[in-house]
């Protein structure tokens, strides 16, 4: 196994260009454990965490695909509140400590943490090779189980995201708070100005995925303009609308019956936190 | 490969160390510090929790080749010559050791959550450690222990 130690991203594009087979490890908390139980043996690792062009933020947002989770919720909490929720449910404080945005999209797992959280909030995951730059929108960037739409040369190189515009609020299923894999979860974004819904599931499908359908209803059932308290019914009907979207399995973390149950209560609750939110930020304009 | 790191303060050295292996091995199979525990080798359990450039991590999931160049402070780089840290006595003291394979990780947890928050909630408690497993003292222990070093320091 050869061990990879570029030094700028211009070397890991080299680097990656020339040994596709090399497999990019940041914090490791994906990777190692493969290493560990020998579920895997590349032929080379490519260490990213020496790039200083993926540790950094830059106002817009756009986020280095190096950037642990603990800084997100630190430094990016106020500005992406979805996203600092996710992040705070990952691991634990010294996965935090390591584990990054980039990971999570390179593992492409289908119970990512934060993939509900970049479906609902439009973002755009900046990916580059010697080749050039390309932009993929989130929607378009999970392919299936552990698969997404890197080609072999591509290196994720950063989360373009925009500051919450209005409230967002995310919630995950599991057996403990810590060192939980999701058994389903769900990201909700509200966009007032523009009288829009994102809304997505994680851990309830092959990949992780926007519920459309879901979207639409609420964006015209809510009255974003004066908004008053919620009936049951909307909340009701668009948890269940959230709950279609989703097609889970049966396995050792849940059956396919609970998880479709649990989204729909995830999406009504969570409606309710960011709804509230909204009306409470009126109460205090006026 | 050959890794360079500093390690307690002090500039090592490990040879043949193969490219897939983790800075936990390297301590304790290369470098001679069993301090840091190996069990679950997944990050679940936070026994091997060390510093790294000051930020606790689990040794287990760190590439050795990751650590080249940078400082790694373990369990051993606590004490000061033959006086315990703070913490360590808190954990004697208030019987927060039972087996001991958990100690090390928590130890190390507990100081760097003191050293950022010096008088921390319950919660605060709970939530730093939430990363480290322990099976025999059902962390009641544990917590009397951090508060104790919380209120010496």
């Amino acid at each position: 196994m050869d061990f990879l130690r570029p030094e700028t991203l211009a070397e890991a594009l080299e680097l990656k260009a020339s040994r596709p087979d090399a497999l990019p490890i940041a914090g490791g908390t994906d990777v190692m454990v493969e290493l560990n139980f020998d579920h895997r043996r590349p032929s080379a690792l490519l260490d990213l965490t020496r790039v200083p062009e993926l540790q950094r933020w830059e106002e817009g947002l756009r986020i280095g695909a190096g950037v642990p989770y603990a800084r997100i919720i630190d430094e990016l909490g106020a500005r992406l509140p979805g996203l600092a929720m996710a992040s705070r449910t990952v691991g634990s404080p010294q996965i935090r400590n390591r584990g990054t945005v980039g990971g999570n999209l390179g593992a492409a797992s289908p119970a990512g943490d934060t993939h509900p959280v970049l479906l609902a909030s439009d973002a755009v995951i900046e990916v580059a090779s010697v080749r050039g730059t390309r932009m993929i929108p989130a929607a378009e960037f999970y392919l299936g189980v552990k698969r997404n739409a890197l080609e072999q040369d591509e290196l994720i190189v950063a989360v373009h995201l925009t500051p919450a515009r209005g409230p967002q609020q995310f919630s995950k299923v599991g057996t403990r708070n810590a060192m939980v894999i999701a058994v389903c979860s769900f990201a909700i974004s509200l966009f007032p100005r523009e009288n829009r819904v994102g809304a997505a599931v994680g851990s309830a499908a092959p990949t992780p995925r926007r519920a459309p359908e879901a979207e639409r209803f609420l964006a015209s059932a809510l009255d974003f303009r004066d908004p008053k308290p919620l009936p049951d019914s909307v909340k009701r009907e668009f948890g269940e609308l959230v709950s279609r979207a989703a097609s889970p399995i049966d396995d050792v973390r849940g059956s396919a019956a609970y998880r479709k149950h649990a989204l729909a209560v995830m999406a009504r609750r969570t409606l309710g936190w960011a709804w509230q939110e909204l009306l409470d930020g009126e109460r205090a304009c006026a | 490969m050959r890794v360079n790191v500093t390690v307690n303060g002090e500039q090592r050295q490990a040879d043949d160390v193969w490219e897939g292996e983790s800075l936990l091995f390297v301590l304790r199979e290369r470098l001679g510090l069993p301090g840091s525990k190996n069990a679950c080798e997944q990050g679940e359990c936070g026994s091997c929790t060390v510093y790294l450039d000051d930020v606790p991590v689990c040794a287990c999931l760190v590439a050795a080749g990751q650590a080249q160049d940078r400082e790694v402070r373990t369990v051993e780089g606590l004490a000061e010559g033959d006086r315990l840290d703070p913490v360590q006595e808190a954990f004697v003291e208030a019987g927060a050791v039972q087996c001991g394979f958990c100690t090390p990780g928590l130890v190390v947890q507990a100081h760097d959550l003191l050293d950022r928050v010096p008088n921390p909630s319950d919660p605060e408690i709970r939530e730093a450690l939430a990363g480290n497993l322990c099976r025999c003292t059902g962390y009641e222990k544990v917590l009397d222990a951090v508060r104790l070093a919380a209120s010496r320091r």
